[in-house]
């Protein structure tokens, strides 16, 4: 019943706006609101119902499975190719601030949203009785991403970024505990740092191009007279080394696997798409500024794409094989994946991206479940945690099968989408001079991922635990936190489920995914659209 | 005054760089906000620098006799973000500090293996 009130008002504040709104273009709402939703719910949840769990759970869920009706409705909408764009206030575009939907940003939209639900549930099986506060950072933090996705302005992606990091921080030390607090405090460190190099870029490039809107950036970059280029080159060049640093791309990765092998399971799931927006944003500036459009500048760092990717590819593959722990092994596998799908698209063909895209959209989904996974055997193991030695645990069989189909998505074996996209990803390589190199490199970090899960699996899960006898292996089990809730194993598991469902229909369907794909880097390869959409919305509508 | 601005923005940047790679809390935090305060002045110079121009629309003046609104904006967006940031950050280094009993920035890896143990 609160729930229908919620939207209900959700309504009335759309139609508010909708009123105040002057004559002009139809104003596309939908736009705005992936943004609202999270918006009006995070101070609900922290205000009204903080002191009321299942109410708190079913507001949260509301908004997350509204989010995902949202992100779905996008895609639908997005789909007829046409660029939508949403002036806030009205303002116009190179002046007020805008947000843009075409077919990449609806993507990564219902991708948030899919996840979104995901962590949700798996919150339900008890983590969010751990902190204070869990379910308000987490719609603060889809509402950082969702705005990250939409965004045309970069002073606005900044303010974004912002949000889903201060969002993050909190997540990041949910739950408390010494360690996970410094760690905590190093990853804000690296985000603040990485915030004035940001901040730096984005005043070198106003100074210099007078311009903050991404579409405006894209035609001033070509007309910068030759005495500022070197000015616009270090801005842009700054944009890119932030992006990296979300990213992890070699050799900005150092914070990801502190960071996410020490924050909750069940956050560090929530991150994969943290590094997702890194990604985005690499491309959606490089593919819409810095290509040929750019002039004296084009090919402006992005010739040092494809470098630092196969370096992370192998940073990633050989960390995993050296972790010390499964979510640092995680993190490792994640860093990879984002290093084998920066060299799909650090080449810069239309073909290429869309392979690119469709492994995202899969390794986002099996990083996180595995992250789930290492919840499960957490939770089995009090005092032992996720760390590479056997110890037995209840229900041993079962989440050593879970973690083995897990294990099997993340690195891209057959039958799962991440080897269809690896396929589809290698054959688009070929048109890339040096593409024997970029084989080598993805097939090689694949084999030695797969050891490293191999090592751990047996690890972990096969080996008889030799300690069983020894009163030494007692100590640890009385360690156990009283504190802590055991979770239900029915909500993580469903979690999986999911998750593993959406991976499953990513396998079956690339028939039907693919013309999206295509489309949407048809779209990203004429940046001129996106241009005309923005800056002369009147004409655009009309076509 | 841009030989000024410039240098105040060199040497606080500077000054924060060398703070922010010091091991204790106490100094990272420092050098964030000097960080944050080159930031903002060199936001400032985003917009040419300009003595005694209004910023808002006046009647009867020239569009060359103002200064640039918009970094004035950004900079206010920045310090808002800056200063809920260092809040922040200063509230988990003094928890840090008191459930660690130390404000070392490293991550110790005999730590790292107690607090496995303790998950």
């Amino acid at each position: 019943m609160n729930l229908s009130c919620l939207i209900g008002w959700m309504a009335d504040v759309a139609d508010v706006a909708k009123v105040t709104v002057p004559d002009g273009p139809s104003p596309e709402h939908l736009l705005v609101l992936p943004i609202l939703l999270p918006a009006v719910v995070a101070p609900l949840l922290a205000l009204a119902v903080r002191h009321d769990i299942v109410l708190a759970r079913v507001f949260s869920l509301g908004a997350t499975l509204g989010l995902l009706a949202l992100g779905l409705l996008m895609v639908w909408t997005a789909n007829d190719g046409t660029i939508r764009v949403y002036e806030l206030g009205s303002w116009k575009a190179p002046f007020g601030i805008v947000l843009v939907l075409d077919r990449l940003s609806a993507m990564m939209v219902l991708l948030t949203a899919c996840l979104a639900v995901i962590v949700q549930l798996h919150a339900m099986g008890g983590w969010d009785r751990r902190g204070h506060h869990f379910y308000s950072l987490f719609q603060v933090q889809l509402m950082g991403i969702n705005g990250a996705f939409l965004t045309g302005d970069l002073f606005n992606l900044f303010v974004f970024f912002e949000l889903l990091l201060i969002a993050s921080y909190g997540l990041m030390v949910h739950g408390g505990g010494p360690f996970r607090l410094k760690a905590g405090l190093q990853y804000v460190t690296v985000n603040l740092v990485g915030s004035v190099i940001f901040l730096m870029g984005l005043g070198t490039i106003y100074g210099s191009t007078g311009t903050l809107n991404m579409a405006d950036f894209a035609v001033r970059i070509s007309q910068v007279p030759e005495s500022d280029q070197a000015l616009v080159a270090v801005g842009a060049t700054l944009l890119l080394v932030v992006f990296a640093i979300k990213a992890a791309l070699v050799p900005l990765h150092f914070w990801l696997p502190a960071t996410y092998s020490n924050a909750p399971p069940l956050v560090a799931a929530l991150f994969a798409i943290m590094s997702k927006v890194g990604v985005y944003c690499l491309i959606r500036f490089a593919d819409l500024s810095l290509l040929e459009r750019a002039g004296a500048l084009a090919g402006l760092g992005t010739n040092w794409l494809v470098p630092c990717s196969v370096v992370t590819v192998i940073v990633g593959s050989v960390g995993v094989l050296a972790a010390r722990s499964l979510s640092q092994q995680a993190s490792y596998a994640g860093i990879a994946s984002v290093g084998t799908m920066l060299i799909a698209f650090g080449i810069f063909t239309p073909a290429a991206q869309a392979a690119g895209f469709y492994y995202l959209l899969h390794s986002t989904l099996a990083v996180a479940a595995l992250f789930l996974l290492i919840d499960l055997v957490i939770a089995r193991r009090p005092g032992a945690g996720d760390g590479l030695d056997p110890i037995p645990f209840p229900q041993r069989g079962l989440i050593a099968a879970l973690f083995f189909v897990s294990v099997t998505t993340v690195i891209g074996l057959p039958p799962w989408a991440g080897f269809l996209g690896k396929v589809q990803i290698l054959g688009s390589l070929q048109s890339a001079s040096d593409w024997p190199w970029l084989w080598a490199t993805i097939l090689g970090g694949s084999a030695i991922t797969l050891l490293g899960f191999a090592n751990t699996g047996s690890a972990v899960f096969w080996k008889p635990a030799a300690t069983e006898n020894d009163p030494e292996s007692e100590s640890p089990t009385h360690l156990s936190a009283e504190n802590v809730v055991p979770p239900s194993p029915i909500m993580p598991i469903a979690a999986i489920g999911l998750t593993w469902a959406l991976l499953i229909l990513l396998t079956v369907f690339p028939g039907m995914l693919f013309p999206y794909l295509d489309a949407m880097t048809q779209q990203l390869f004429d940046p001129q659209q996106y241009i005309d959409a923005v800056l002369k919305p009147a004409g655009a509508t009309g076509t | 005054m841009e030989l000024i601005l410039a240098s105040a923005i060199g040497v606080l940047t500077a000054a924060g760089i060398y703070l922010v790679l010091r091991p204790r809390t106490f100094s990272v935090v420092m050098g964030l906000s000097f960080l944050t305060y080159a930031i903002n002045f060199f936001l400032v110079s985003a917009g040419r620098l300009a003595v005694n121009r209004p910023d808002i629309l006046v009647a009867g003046k020239d569009l060359s006799e103002y200064t640039d609104p918009l970094p004035q904006a950004l900079v206010l967006t920045s310090i808002v973000i800056s200063f809920g940031m260092t809040a922040l950050i200063v509230v988990m280094g003094v928890r840090g500090y008191f459930e660690n009993e130390n404000d070392r920035v490293n991550l110790d890896a005999t730590e790292e293996v107690i607090a496995r143990s303790r998950q």
